[in-house]
């Protein structure tokens, strides 16, 4: 099979938690967000014959992830049969005065930034997990972001507990190299 | 007094609640008088509260495993596709 540069057999240690956190921010539910990285996967396979390698390859899964996550909305839209366009006048306020100027957000609000930071900072995560070494980015994953007990991952890989303090030191000396320092202050 | 890469260990261990408190007494003592392991206790909390903030997501090890085999599988055959692909 044509595959030019991909390689798709690494896809899912390099990619899957990455695809994972943009589909979970996007969809807001696990198994929702699940099925769309698998699809995306299974997409990218069927179309690995037309990569012409001038984006990298994960940029490349996150726009077919993209495209999954629109045509799941357009799909529960249909579904529901919403898929008309609808324009609504502000249903918070009984004000009737202009239409636009009440629509613009108020630039002092911080909401909307930090949860936008919030996924950048995410996804700038997670980009570096994907550069540790395939059994640091395991332990560190499992004890960061699934909080598993120490001796419960141990047992799991098989390793000891200073084996694994030796590896999340790695990782996590690692990450704080590969996170932009503006993140740190 | 402990060494440094005691004090590293303390550290890490603290980051997942699992450093006693004595532990952590002697890496406030250790920190008092070696600037490197306070720099580096600094940024591994720091980093602690990015992961926290960020909220993280990730699939399990079962779960990848799971997609890993049916990749191999839909790759080895060629005719197998993502679902609801066709619009109605």
């Amino acid at each position: 099979m044509a595959t030019h540069d991909l390689q798709p057999h690494a896809w899912v240690d390099e990619y899957a938690d990455y695809l994972y956190n943009y589909a979970v921010a996007r969809v807001g539910e696990a198994e929702i967000a699940k099925d769309l990285v698998q699809e995306t996967f299974f997409a990218g396979l069927k179309s690995a014959p037309n990569y012409k390698g001038e984006a990298s390859e994960r940029t490349w899964l996150i726009a077919i992830l993209k495209r999954k996550v629109i045509d799941h909305y357009r799909k529960i839209n249909s579904r529901k049969g919403k898929a008309e366009v609808r324009m609504q006048y502000n249903a918070n306020t009984d004000s009737d005065g202009d239409w636009l100027e009440e629509q613009v957000a108020d630039p002092f609000s911080v909401l909307e930034n930090t949860s936008l930071e919030n996924e950048e900072l995410g996804m700038a995560i997670q980009e570096c997990i994907s550069k540790l070494p395939k059994k640091q980015s395991k332990v560190f994953t499992m004890k960061t972001i699934q909080g598993m007990e120490t001796e419960v991952i141990c047992k799991e890989l098989g390793i000891n507990p200073s084996n694994l303090w030796v590896m999340i030191h790695r990782a996590r000396t690692a990450l704080m190299g590969c996170l932009n320092e503006n993140w740190f202050n | 007094m402990i060494s440094c890469e005691e004090a590293t260990l303390i550290c890490n261990k603290t980051q997942y609640k699992e450093s006693s408190l004595l532990e952590r007494i002697q890496l406030r003592l250790h920190v008092l008088v070696c600037k490197t392991c306070g720099k580096y206790t600094k940024m591994n909390t720091q980093l602690t509260e990015l992961c926290t903030r960020a909220e993280l997501h990730s699939l399990t090890e079962a779960e990848k495993q799971a997609l890993k085999e049916r990749i191999a599988h839909s790759s080895g055959i060629k005719d197998v596709q993502a679902p609801d692909d066709s619009q109605p």
